[in-house]
């Protein structure tokens, strides 16, 4: 370990004090929070593919994924133990995604969040038809254990949400590491402009391959931890609204940090609990409207707001009449 | 024999609602480079519009015959103010931005729209099964099918056909044509493509209200209808190719006759067959059958 | 001198549009030269072909005696060959500093690393190096897209020699950049080139620079090659001077108030 960036150190002090609040607060804001901890790590898995210029409105494919794998080992296998869940989920989405990114990585831009749209509506085709798997109803999980301990009560609680929180932190860590790594750099170029990618003598094809499954291994993850504390999985998982929903994330919160996104979750998770339950026919509306006055107004997301540096330069007005043509 | 004969009508069936569905978002897309994800709420509005008028005329005791205008009456209604509304208010100004980030615009409308349909017709079901009901059926070798089902393969035929014809034989449609095939061209030969930018967009809006409008009697209107059919609109059009109006139509052939052969062989299937056939042909035709051409970059 | 680069009997169609054919051209290690031609004499389409952009219809290309038919671009720019463009290409939203390192962090590692940080001063310290030779270390932390378009041009340029390439093609390195500062332009650009042993083919409208910088000059006609020699012989040539050079005046005159 070299040393920790300011985000890496705030995530690491994050860690103690989410364990800390899931102490004192009451036990339904720590529910919301560890939900919202496993949807982050899918926002997250958007979010560094559209550091590369890549929007996926198919995400909710790898989240399901990952709860279906864990749920599926846990129906047939009798599989409970918490990490070899997690294991499974990610070799699921681990191969999953190394083969379909074969296709996906030869398409950009809109073409981009069709196709990821239309595999995971495979998907949520195949599950709401798949009787044995209660259809669109989904099934349970098994509780969770945890290298052979099964701790009950408010000790089962704790332990679930302490492990969840470590493992976003520590996902969060490594993509962090991502976005600054020679592939994160290259990912922004490709956003940039691929054609010159080529012309330095890089594959952008395999650096979209390799962004793609690291970004479906941490939705998957995100999906077998979001699964476990909800204890239960259906296939609206990989419907197109539960994808659109990381994707609106992503929007507002920003791609600047990679704790945006999940701050985001959490805010938005608490807000649509509240405004469901206030006005559940105009919560939507205020989704759409937010996210239209984001797009025009916070072109980088309510994270430019606290990195007042960058944004600085987002309004120089020669920076848009100079974009070439045939970008 | 009478499985390849179910297959075929409804085949032909599903096919012909999925274009009328779908062509709307196609025109849009290729005219002014917009995927539009609202277009799910257009064919939501036109629905509710549809079954909720057909339903206030009905129960006062009106002949249904008369009810078979109100369609068309409402689709046009739903399809003009909505598309209107979006085309003035909002997307007018984000002319010419990046084609994924109009995705994200379209989407906040759609989420948008969701809300205005519950908000005006709540979150009750609507029927109006009437104009459906009293045309009765007809037997196809001992099969029997509604004839409403059968017209909606009628009405997809008119519109698909003045459609084309619109764009072949009127100045309008010519020049839309050529803002279609090539943007740049279209730019050099003087026309003024943000004025049709509107007229094209009522025109999809329209369509895609009418798609819903005509589906309304044979179903139970209800909410989360706009996020379905979308999904199945944008697999027929990028198969086809995005902006392709051919495209549509080959498009919707393919994903209603394959819908139509697992419904019949194995039920099961029905919905993920759409997206695998998608996944297959874009697999070996990365832009669709008919794709739209792209410009030089160095 | 060594041959790096050799065509023979490349061609190119569009359609029924023959964009280019006949074009035999050795280039030899380390050489200085021109290319001239109207626009639409092939230039480009020789370039494209030459860095894999764009397949030729038939023909061969050899470099270093070994054929680069079917290769892709990536693949060919490791090999050795890199190119510039008439329309910068560059990563529009970054800083020049950041436009470099990408450059680098590529040349240096051909599949990058998941997880390894990108940047350390070392490669910091070369990229400001490079932009000092091109004498724009001064813009490092500007965002590209708010830079002139000269500048823009030599940012282009700079990102197209981090590999040390042993052959690069220039395409109208000198377009955009104001008249009477073309020579000068021109000047640095070949200056910083000069400390490598790299082969430069320049596509350039303006004789004058021509005859200032390459001792040896191709002359694009129609697709094809018209003349291709000694810069003095090929300025001089006949069918030049009435198919290329006159067409070139015209062009230049035309052009000049827009640069």
């Amino acid at each position: 370990m070299k040393q920790l960036d300011r985000t890496e150190l705030s995530l690491l002090v994050a860690l103690p004090a989410l364990i800390l609040a899931a102490m004192v607060l009451p036990s339904w804001i720590v529910n919301y929070v560890q939900v919202s901890l496993g949807m982050g790590l899918v926002a997250l898995g958007v979010m560094i593919q559209m550091r590369a210029g890549l929007v996926s409105f198919g995400q909710g494919l790898y989240f399901c994924i990952g709860g279906y794998a864990a749920g599926l080992a846990g129906k047939y296998l009798g599989i409970s133990d918490l990490f070899a869940l997690l294991l499974i989920g990610i070799l699921a989405a681990l191969i999953i995604a190394t083969t379909l990114g074969f296709l996906l990585r030869r398409y950009r831009e809109i073409f981009y969040a069709m196709l990821s749209l239309a595999v995971s509506m495979i998907l949520y085709g195949l599950l709401s038809s798949t009787e044995e798997l209660g259809s669109t109803d989904g099934f349970n999980l098994p509780v969770p254990t945890y290298l052979g301990m099964a701790p009950s009560g408010e000790a089962a609680r704790m332990t679930l949400f302490i492990i969840t929180a470590a493992v976003v932190v520590a996902s969060a860590i490594a993509l962090n590491r991502l976005l600054r790594s020679s592939l994160g750099y290259v990912n922004e170029a490709i956003r940039e402009n691929e054609l010159r990618v080529e012309y330095l003598g890089a594959s952008a094809h395999n650096a979209v391959h390799v962004t793609y499954v690291i970004a479906a291994v941490v939705s998957s993850m995100g999906g077998v931890l979001w699964a476990l504390s909800l204890g239960h999985v259906d296939p609206e998982m990989t419907n197109w609204t539960t994808s659109g929903s990381f994707v609106f994330v992503c929007i507002l919160a920003g791609t600047g940090s990679i704790v945006a996104p999940l701050i985001g979750t959490f805010l938005l998770e608490i807000l649509r609990v509240y405004a469901v339950e206030i006005s559940p026919n105009t919560w939507q509306m205020i989704l759409g409207t937010v996210m239209l006055l984001t797009i025009i107004f916070l072109p980088k997301g309510l994270w430019s707001l606290l990195a007042k540096s960058s944004t600085a330069k987002r309004f120089d007005p020669e920076a848009d009449a100079n974009t070439q043509p045939g970008e | 024999m009478l499985t390849a004969v179910a297959i075929a009508v409804d085949g032909l069936g599903f096919a012909a609602w999925l274009f009328l569905s779908s062509v709307g978002l196609t025109l849009i897309y290729g005219v002014m480079r917009i995927l539009n994800i609202a277009h799910g709420g257009f064919y939501a509005l036109g629905a509710y519009a549809s079954a909720w008028a057909i339903g206030l005329y009905v129960q006062t005791g009106n002949p249904v015959a008369l009810s078979y205008l109100i369609i068309p009456v409402m689709a046009v209604i739903a399809g003009t103010v909505a598309g209107l509304l979006i085309e003035r208010g909002v997307l007018r100004f984000m002319y010419g931005r990046d084609e994924v980030l109009m995705v994200l615009v379209t989407y906040a409308l759609f989420l948008i729209l969701e809300d205005v349909t519950k908000l005006i017709w709540g979150t009750d079901s609507y029927v109006a099964w009437q104009p459906a009901y009293a045309l009765g059926t007809v037997d196809i070798m001992g099969i029997p099918y509604t004839v409403y089902k059968l017209a909606i393969i009628g009405v997809a035929v008119i519109c698909g056909g003045s459609l084309w014809w619109g764009l072949t034989h009127t100045r309008v449609g010519k020049l839309l044509l050529v803002v279609i095939e090539d943007r740049e061209v279209a730019g050099a030969l003087g026309i003024n493509v943000t004025k049709f930018f509107t007229v094209t967009f009522l025109i999809g809006a329209t369509l895609g209200a009418l798609g819903g409008a005509l589906t309304a009697p044979e179903i139970s209107v209800v909410p989360g209808i706009g996020a379905e059919v979308i999904v199945m609109a944008f697999a027929v059009i990028v198969i086809g190719g995005m902006g392709s109006i051919p495209g549509a139509v080959i498009g919707a052939l393919i994903v209603g006759f394959a819908r139509a052969t697992s419904v019949h062989l194995y039920p099961p299937a029905e919905l993920f067959s759409i997206y695998l056939v998608m996944a297959a042909v874009l697999a070996v035709k990365p832009y669709g059958l008919f794709a739209l051409s792209e410009g030089r970059k160095i | 001198m060594d041959v790096i680069l050799e065509t023979r009997d490349l061609k190119r169609t569009f359609g029924a549009v023959v964009a280019a054919h006949n074009i035999n051209i050795r280039i030899h290690a380390g050489e200085v030269m021109g290319v001239i031609g109207s626009n639409g004499a092939g230039k480009t389409t020789f370039v494209n072909m030459v860095t894999g952009y764009l397949p030729p219809s038939s023909g061969e290309i050899l470099y270093r005696g070994k054929s680069m038919i079917g290769l892709p671009t990536r693949v060919i720019t490791r090999k050795g060959i890199a190119r510039s463009f008439q329309i910068p290409q560059l990563f529009q939203e970054l800083t020049v500093i950041d436009n470099m390192l990408i450059a680098l962090t590529i040349a240096d590692n051909p599949a990058p690393p998941v997880f390894k940080p990108a940047i350390d001063r070392r490669l910091e310290g070369r990229a400001i190096e490079a932009l000092e030779r091109f004498g724009i270390a001064q813009h490092a932390h500007r965002e590209v897209g708010t830079l002139a378009q000269g500048i823009r041009k030599l940012i282009d340029i700079a990102m197209a020699t981090v590999s040390d390439p042993a052959l690069l093609f220039l395409d109208e390195p000198t377009s955009g950049v104001s008249a009477d500062e073309k020579m000068e332009f021109m000047g640095t650009l070949i200056e910083a080139l000069k400390s490598s042993d790299t082969a430069v083919l320049f596509i350039e409208h303006d004789m004058e620079i021509v005859e200032a910088f390459s001792p040896r000059v191709v002359a694009f006609y129609e697709g094809t090659i018209l003349a291709d020699g000694p810069t003095a012989e090929v300025l001089t040539n006949d069918k030049v001077r009435e198919f290329v050079i006159g067409t070139e005046f015209h062009r230049t005159a035309d052009t000049e108030g827009v640069a």
